[in-house]
């Protein structure tokens, strides 16, 4: 019976997005190749003195987009210090300063990995002008980096990208803003608070007072899942029922996550010309995903011990009115596509189950993978993959008609170092320097030995991967983890990006090779095989001893 | 002198290099590798253990470093005493493992010590050719000094005896019979037959002549006969046998573009290793007892690509060797790997993709001709064509002709091959003085019956005019018309219809159409036959072409025909495109053009009209029978001057290719079984539950670390013979061969090691301790 509703969930979501697909797809198609600007966004260029029909080289462009979110962090960060002084502040006092980067960072860098508490740490003046926007501009740079890169492929031999100014502005007005709206009307519909009023004070049937906060939860929760975000209004997440109230919500919510990300292969392949192409890696995304969300289904729905037995499944830590499969849909969603919100707490799943959550972030976030970043990580794979094939069909490597040679296979490789290395430094330093150790161990690690040694990894794998969701019973508003975590966020963030742009750039300066018979077609099954095998072997490779020590230690004990 | 050339035929998809009857080829080893070019090579790969040489192969490199580490450990470990490990450690563990990590690394070396090693036979033998010798320069100054244009020969000039090495561009040298030539360079006077058998392993002469495109000469071949003069056009020590020397040892070679590629991604995971491995002791240190040092290198270097980085070189080397065994000389590694990544093929008609001559290939009676009538008369007017057309009508009667016709082509020919050499139809000689022997050849059949009459530029016909006062002409078809019409005898109307739809027909089939005409002793005259000639497309050219096609390579057909003609025999032979009444130029702009497009181009020339396309062209084969120009501006030389193995080069560089990325494919895919056999080894000690990852059910954890060492250097060496033969290609589509590639050495790359170390597991069992 659990089977039929797994199935059933899932082909709700699949049918849903494949309707949907086809035109979102061909909309942001259009959207960033389109010559003509708004009124409205030619007022904004004109104010800030934009030359919008400027090409810019991919040097112009990365600096441009490194200013902008430079700018962002410092907003963020100030508004979090100066809270006390703000209006709307709740009477919330001002953030101390490593929670303040950590946050403001984690926002800039579509993480939203929340060390604190948002009810009792941040007000309603730092939700929407500081959270909420950067909510939509993070997810705004991601799309942006996705489409520059996708550029850079359809170019023929012109050293430019486009212009980060209009990208930016295009994808917020023209695709988040009013989807964002869509999506707060169908969660208000769905049951999902949304005012500004102070939380109200009540005395419960027990005697005890009880604060009930409110806020313009639906607003922000649209865009929270839109945007591959996935900071929540309240601590609890989409598990709090202000936030997630019922079924019909959490499909919206799970819809809205993967609109994006499973609509952009569609405009990559329009955009280069080759819809198979496009096609070719939707399925390997959706691949990925499918094969997640079963195993991970699998785990929770068998769920060793007696206490699970008895609850036909491993109920601990899930919502009664979501399920073991409306949480394990949501948790293979929001972790496949480094959104990070959660309905149902991953540090009480399955052993093996809590290994899913961590092995859909470890993979790089590229099934589907967050807003943009998902397209533009699993492009940079392809690349790895092409290259592979290449010399294994006996000609140098090329994809879509572009050489892979010594430069571009470095910058595709220094991409791919990235993560791996600050996830694997990151955890080695928490347990490895004596002192760090001390606060790790003293402070944020509620279960010691396998299980603590998960935790840890999952929060730098989570942040070094922009995903944001924790694995729940780590103590992270530390000062180590706070600076470490920021750290690992932006660094996750913005190397990659610099690593995609520059590789976007010598790509589009390339003339590309006419395809012939002895061209490697890469929109085959037997590649989408490959690309998948490439993904899945090199995360394992990489993560194979650590993920032994931890969630496979403690699920074969 | 033992000729370079020709070890073992090479395996594969990969046409075999045509058996060269050559003094050297027995006297090389049949097989390309085995025990004794191992042990040839071993002092070799000792040297190259030399820090300063590993750390040009990073990748090994490390390994080198692990394994100095571990010996120094296993030096000092007694006088450490026991430290706690997550995994149990016999005695002499370290030792093990440190001496598995130093034979991993010679294993590596020997690789590229063997290919090496095949080069150095190569270059000792060529290095014979380069032995100082006596040069005669004709003196430029001074007392008889030379003069060329009063003394063209050089006959009164005097000579300066120099030794070869002391030789300069621009200096004359005098080469007479026996001698050898003392330097590359230009013939500018004389023609000689020269052994060339020390490069090409041809041991039959060539003729070397000055003017035209068979004028250069290489240091270090001999001349037969005759006596010529050699302008010198490089520098000893810069000479062609100098460059295939330092080629074919691999002295000059660099890493080609692809590999360096390779390399930035082999280091690339070389260094997330690096990262998992020193980050596993910290992050274990909160549930475990440290890893022991020995147990992280060994999971170290069994991560890291050492596979494929060791056989790289040596792969390189080896794709260098088997164009070499071809007679192709590549000036560069990186024109080999251009050579697989041609698109497009520009091919010469004659000699690639047809035979150099036209052949009859029928002959057709006019209306009123009896079938033997027309035959005879084709046969007898060719009697006096020595050239090959001519001698091909005989052919052709003699296996399809009519009874007399075959007859009489079988007397002519004597049942013998032997032909009269070019443009020796010598008058006709007096009656009665024809020698028995010149009756068997053609000419001496036509003195029995009457006297020749040579092709002329002017009545443009060939024939015979009898002893009875008839003539026969044969001849293009308005030469023979005009000859019929100014004798009065112009063909019927039915005729001349019937002649000129056959001449058109088998015009419009890219043919040649000859006409032979009659007139009798009295002045009538008639028309007979109608002879097709045409171009003879090789054997199994269009199932190469087709080939071609399915790897995405396009032909195009390079000639000096009309389009008609050209597209004709393009059709028959099955090439995609043609270029017809070609001209140098018109070479150089459709290169330019393809490469315009994104397509990378390979065409073959001698001439030195044809060096600026030959530079041009990413891969430019140039003959060795071509000039100095054409050679110098090529990448690629042939030595046999067969334009034909265009095809085998690309196929070869292909091999190249394929070979990298399946050895690569193979080493990434056996890190899963090594990750099985060593991460529960490593702390099945303090969670015995890993042991359910002990898939092999490898008996202790000591003996599956080093197990999967020894499997990670002994792969290396069971790979050596691939990685020198290249793997098996087949000119099929790309996606064809990624499947079938992937399936061998992905997947198997995958099942291998476990079956490997599994096996290498029971043997190490055995050892006390393990």
């Amino acid at each position: 019976m659990s089977v039929v509703w797994a199935v059933a969930a899932l082909g709700l979501v699949v049918v849903l997005l494949a309707a949907v697909h086809v035109p979102l797809g061909d909309y942001m198609a259009r959207l960033y190749t389109s010559p003509q600007h708004l009124r409205v966004e030619r007022w904004l260029y004109r104010a800030t003195g934009v030359n919008p029909d400027a090409e810019q080289s991919w040097r112009r462009y990365l600096g441009g987009l490194l200013a902008f979110s430079a700018l962002g962090l410092l907003a963020v960060y100030a508004l979090q210090r100066l809270q006390h002084w703000l209006p709307g502040s709740l009477g919330l006092p001002a953030v101390e300063p490593s929670l303040a980067f950590n946050t403001a960072a984690s926002f800039l860098g579509n993480t939203n990995w929340q060390s604190y508490s948002p009810e009792a740490t941040v007000g309603l003046t730092v939700q929407m002008a500081g959270l909420a926007v950067q909510n939509f501009l993070s997810a705004a740079v991601g799309l942006a980096v996705a489409i520059a890169f996708v550029r850079g492929l359809t170019r023929r031999g012109e050293p430019t990208l486009g212009n980060v100014w209009v990208d930016l502005t295009r994808g917020t007005l023209r695709l988040l803003l009013p989807l964002a709206v869509l999506g707060a009307v169908l969660l208000m519909l769905a049951g999902v608070i949304q005012n500004l009023g102070e939380p109200t004070t009540i005395s419960t049937l027990t005697g005890a007072t009880q604060t009930i906060p409110g806020g313009p939860v639906a607003s922000q929760e649209a865009i929270k899942m839109l945007g591959t975000n996935g900071g929540g209004f309240f601590n609890a997440n989409s598990a709090h029922p202000f936030e997630n109230p019922n079924a019909f919500s959490n499909l919206v919510q799970i819809l809205l996550v993967l609109l994006i990300p499973f609509s952009l292969p569609r405009t990559f392949g329009t955009m280069v010309g080759s819809r198979r192409q496009g096609v070719a890696i939707l399925a390997v995304m959706g691949g990925l995903f499918l094969v997640s969300y079963a195993l991970l289904t699998w785990a929770e729905l068998v769920g060793a011990g007696a206490a699970p037995q008895a609850a036909g499944g491993a109920m601990e830590g899930k919502e009664q009115r979501f399920g073991i499969i409306g949480s394990t849909l949501f948790a293979t969603t929001t972790t496949g596509t480094s959104t990070g919100a959660v309905n149902s707490m991953h540090d009480s799943y399955t052993a093996l189950g809590g290994a899913l959550p961590l092995l859909n972030m470890m993979l790089g976030e590229v099934a589907p993978g967050g807003v943009g970043s998902g397209l533009y990580g699993m492009l940079i794979l392809a690349i790895v993959a092409v290259f592979v094939a290449g010399l294994l069909v006996g000609r140098t490597p090329e994809y879509l008609g572009k050489r892979i040679g010594r430069g571009e296979i470095t910058l595709a490789s220094l991409y791919l170092l990235v993560t791996p290395t600050i996830v694997l430094l990151g955890t080695a330093l928490s347990f490895g320097i004596p002192a760090l150790r001390e606060s790790i161990e003293g402070t944020s690690i509620l279960n010691p030995g396998h299980h603590g040694l998960s935790e840890v990894l999952y929060a730098f794998t989570s942040a070094a991967n922009n995903n944001g969701s924790a694995f729940a019973g780590l103590t992270a508003n530390t000062p180590w983890l706070n600076w470490a975590l920021g750290l690992a966020i932006l660094l996750g963030r913005f190397l990659p990006i610099v690593f995609v742009l520059a590789l976007a750039g010598r790509l589009a300066a390339q003339r590309p090779v006419p395809v012939t018979a002895g061209t490697l077609p890469t929109h085959t099954p037997l590649f989408q095989g490959m690309l998948a095998g490439v993904t899945l072997l090199f995360t394992a490779l990489t993560y194979f001893p650590v993920l032994a020590l931890g969630p496979l230690a403690e699920g074969t004990l | 002198m033992s000729a370079p050339v020709l070890f073992s035929p090479a395996s594969g998809g990969v046409p075999p290099e045509p058996h060269r009857p050559t003094s050297g080829a027995s006297s090389q080893p049949r097989r390309a590798f085995g025990a004794r070019a191992l042990l040839a090579a071993l002092p070799l790969a000792l040297r190259k253990l030399d820090p300063r040489v590993m750390v040009r192969r990073p990748v090994l490199f490390v390994v080198e470093l692990g394994a100095a580490l571990l010996t120094a450990l296993a030096i000092a470990e007694p006088f450490l005493g026991r430290s706690e490990s997550a995994t149990p450690i016999p005695g002499g563990f370290t030792w093990a493992i440190a001496a598995w990590l130093w034979a991993t690394v010679l294993f590596g070396n020997l690789a590229e010590a063997v290919a090496e090693g095949r080069g150095k036979a190569q270059a000792d033998s060529l290095r014979t050719t380069r032995s100082e010798t006596p040069a005669r320069v004709l003196a430029t100054a001074g007392d008889g000094a030379w003069d060329r244009a009063a003394d063209p020969a050089g006959l009164r000039a005097r000579l300066e005896e120099r030794a070869s090495s002391a030789l300069a561009i621009g200096d004359v040298v005098l080469v007479e019979a026996g001698d050898v030539i003392p330097g590359d360079g230009d013939v500018i006077h004389g023609v000689a037959s020269v052994d060339e058998s020390a490069i090409t392993g041809e041991s039959a002469p060539v003729v070397r002549e000055a003017g035209g495109d068979r004028s250069a000469v290489t240091g270090g071949t001999r001349v037969l006969s005759d006596r010529i003069l050699v302008r010198v056009t490089s520098t000893p020590g810069q000479t062609f046998v100098d460059r295939m020397i330092s080629l074919v040892e691999g002295a000059s070679r660099r890493k080609t573009p692809n590999e360096v590629a390779l390399d930035v991604l082999l280091a690339t995971l070389t260094l997330v290793f690096l990262v998992v491995t020193l980050t596993l002791n910290p992050i274990a240190s909160s549930v475990a007892a440290p890893v022991h040092l020995a147990v992280l290198v060994a999971l170290l270097v069994c991560l890291i690509p050492t596979t494929i980085s060791a056989l790289l070189s040596a792969i390189g080397i080896a794709g260098m060797d088997r164009l070499v065994r071809r007679n192709v000389l590549a000036l560069s590694g990186r024109a080999v790997e251009a050579a697989g990544d041609v698109s497009t093929l520009l091919l010469d008609k004659t000699g690639t993709i047809t035979y150099g001559n036209r052949r009859a290939v029928g002959v057709n009676p006019l209306p009123g001709v009896e079938l033997d009538a027309a035959w005879s008369a084709a046969v007898e007017a060719s009697l006096a064509d020595a050239t090959p057309e001519g001698r091909s009508v005989l052919a052709l009667a003699l296996s399809d002709g009519p009874r007399t016709a075959s007859a009489l082509a079988h007397a002519a020919l004597g049942g013998t091959d032997t032909v009269a050499p070019a443009g020796s139809s010598e008058p006709a000689a007096p009656e009665g003085e024809a020698s028995a022997e010149a009756g068997r050849t053609p000419s001496g059949v036509l003195q029995l019956t009457g006297s020749p009459v040579a092709f002329s530029a002017t009545t443009r016909m060939s024939g015979v005019d009898r002893r009875d006062g008839s003539a026969l002409r044969k001849g293009a078809g308005s030469a023979v018309l005009a000859w019929l019409d100014a004798a009065g005898n112009a063909p019927s109307a039915r005729v001349r219809a019937a002649l000129e739809a056959d001449v058109a027909r088998i015009a419009g089939q890219g043919g040649t159409p000859l006409v032979v005409a009659e007139q009798e002793a009295d002045g009538t005259g008639r028309a007979l036959a109608v002879i097709h000639l045409k171009d003879v497309v090789k054997e199994g050219l269009p199932e190469k072409f087709e080939q071609l096609r399915a790897m995405g390579i396009r032909t195009v057909m390079i000639t000096g025909d009309n389009e008609v003609t050209a597209r004709a025999i393009a059709a028959e032979a099955g090439v995609d495109d043609v270029l017809a009444e070609a001209t140098p130029e018109d070479k150089l702009a459709l290169i330019k053009q393809e490469q315009a497009g994104g397509r990378m181009v390979a065409m073959t020339g001698d001439g030195t009209n044809d060096a600026p396309a030959l530079a041009q062209a990413d891969v430019g084969v140039a003959m060795n029978t071509g000039t100095s120009a054409a050679k110098e501006a090529g990448n690629m030389v042939d030595l046999d001057s067969d334009p034909a193995k265009l095809i085998d080069i690309v196929a070869i560089g292909k091999q190249l290719l394929i070979t990298r990325g399946a050895l690569t494919t193979f080493s990434i895919a056996n890190d899963l079984a090594k990750y099985f056999a060593i991460v529960p080894a490593m702390f099945m000690g303090a969670f015995p539950q890993l042991g359910a990852l002990n898939v092999m059910g490898l008996s202790s954890p000591a003996s599956a670390v080093l197990s999967a060492v020894i499997f990670n250097a002994l792969v290396i060496l069971a790979l050596i013979p691939l990685a020198l033969r290249g793997v098996k290609y087949r000119a099929v589509a790309a996606s064809k061969l990624l499947g079938r590639n992937l399936l061998i050495y992905g997947l198997g790359g995958v099942v291998a090691p476990f079956i490997g170390i599994k096996l290498i597991d029971l043997v190490v069992s055995l050892l006390p301790g393990f």
